[in-house]
């Protein structure tokens, strides 16, 4: 064959094309292929509350010890069947922890006894920057449009950088099936458990905000704990901020909690 | 042809024997249905029994993606009716029978789904 230069770089030129568009339109047709397949249509629901971005603030001088804290995670955990596991692999949602521990930027090494020996109240922060999203290779953890940063468990992959970017060890992993350390049933039948190999944690409760309700601990705290849109001036929880000193948690990071404590 | 009457049988026997699998079929068992048990008191589902024997695993997904991302936790079925997406209050609120329903099928399909390490299955169902 006594093929010139010129025709055989056509040839490869034309080949090139057509391969490459016919994957496109391979690519195009299962990208509308995969867009929907019911033939209904999906929307909130009536009761729904909605926000710009949710936040909490919780008043920890209302809570005079760490025993007041117990109806709280309580609630949390039935709500949630999460289990109690009796060692360092346990699951946490919602769980306390020393002052030095859980406000390690506030060096106040003079700071009254009042404060300084009580017990906070710790869950998810709900960043508005959140670095577990960031890091999350699957998107199993993501950031809704209200604020709430939130996990479907079905797509994660169990990795556990998510626990090494989060700075609040708000996630635990479940080293164990966490059933076998639940009650049969389980304490919420009308909420899923988890399986061995997920990472879980506080999920602001929208399950709950979807059908109208408060997050489980805000409601079992008697209005210690304040729920509401940190976007709207006239609501609860900005109302609480402006007329309080507030703190959040190592706020020099960058992550911009959305859980604020008045002490 | 050289060889022509060994190569014509060769040819013959490899073609029976490529397409074995059709006439197996063919002679073999008949079409046997798996004799799931439908939910007593309901008699309509989400969407037509052809749309959910065929896609409800798809549909299954869609609902998940829309409620966990986009917090549409409703659906409007075609034919206007209002449910609340969630497998376990919703689909096993009506199929009740894990062994007789789900099971049935995903057990003749050989498909092990794994819902149900989360997801719980209706208690009084046999599992
Ligand atoms: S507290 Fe941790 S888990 Fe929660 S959003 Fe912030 S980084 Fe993510
Ligand atoms: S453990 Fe799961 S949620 Fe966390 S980063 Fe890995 S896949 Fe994402
Ligand atoms: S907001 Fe909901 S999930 Fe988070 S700690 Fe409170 S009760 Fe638990």
């Amino acid at each position: 064959m006594n093929k010139s230069r010129r025709s055989f770089l056509k040839v490869a030129g034309i080949s090139a094309f057509a391969l490459s568009s016919g994957v496109a339109a391979m690519q195009t047709l299962s990208a509308t292929a995969e867009a929907k397949v019911a033939p209904g249509t999906y929307e909130k629901g009536a009761k729904a509350l909605h926000a710009k971005r949710w936040a909490m603030v919780i008043d920890t001088r209302r809570f005079l010890s760490a025993n007041d804290y117990k109806p709280l995670i309580q609630a949390c955990h039935k709500a949630h069947n999460v289990p109690d596991i009796p060692d360092n692999q346990n699951i946490k949602w919602f769980w306390l922890d020393t002052f030095d521990h859980a406000f390690p930027d506030e060096m106040n090494e003079f700071l009254d006894n009042r404060r300084k020996l009580a017990s906070y109240p710790l869950l998810c922060n709900h960043c508005t920057n959140p670095p577990c999203v960031r890091v999350c290779p699957t998107q199993a953890t993501y950031k809704m449009e209200d604020g709430i940063v939130a996990m479907d468990y079905h797509r994660c992959i169990g990795c556990r950088f998510c626990m090494a970017g989060c700075p609040y060890g708000a996630r635990s992993f479940n080293f164990k099936d966490p059933r076998k350390f639940l009650p049969d049933p389980v304490p919420n039948p009308a909420f899923p458990t988890r399986m061995i190999g997920v990472v879980e944690k506080c999920t602001f409760c929208a399950e709950r905000l979807a059908v109208g309700q408060m997050p489980a601990c805000v409601e079992a705290s008697g209005g210690k704990i304040l729920f509401g849109d940190l976007a709207d001036p006239n609501s609860t929880v900005r109302k609480a901020l402006a007329e309080n000193y507030s703190i959040r948690r190592k706020p020099s990071l960058g992550t911009q909690p959305g859980v604020y404590y008045l002490i | 042809m050289y060889n022509a009457k060994a190569v014509t049988i060769g040819i013959i026997i490899f073609v029976i024997l490529f397409t074995s699998p059709f006439w197996a079929s063919l002679l073999g068992k008949s079409y046997k249905e798996t004799g799931i048990s439908l939910p007593k008191n309901e008699k309509e589902c989400v969407e037509t029994t052809d749309f959910m024997r065929n896609k409800h695993m798809q549909l299954l997904n869609e609902w998940r993606d829309e409620a966990l991302r986009n917090e549409n936790r409703v659906y409007v079925a075609s034919n206007g009716k209002k449910w609340a997406i969630s497998l376990q209050n919703t689909c096993l609120k009506c199929h009740t029978d894990y062994k007789e329903f789900c099971d049935k099928c995903h057990v003749a399909n050989s498909v092990d789904p794994y819902c149900w390490t989360c997801h719980l299955i209706p208690q009084g169902s046999t599992k």
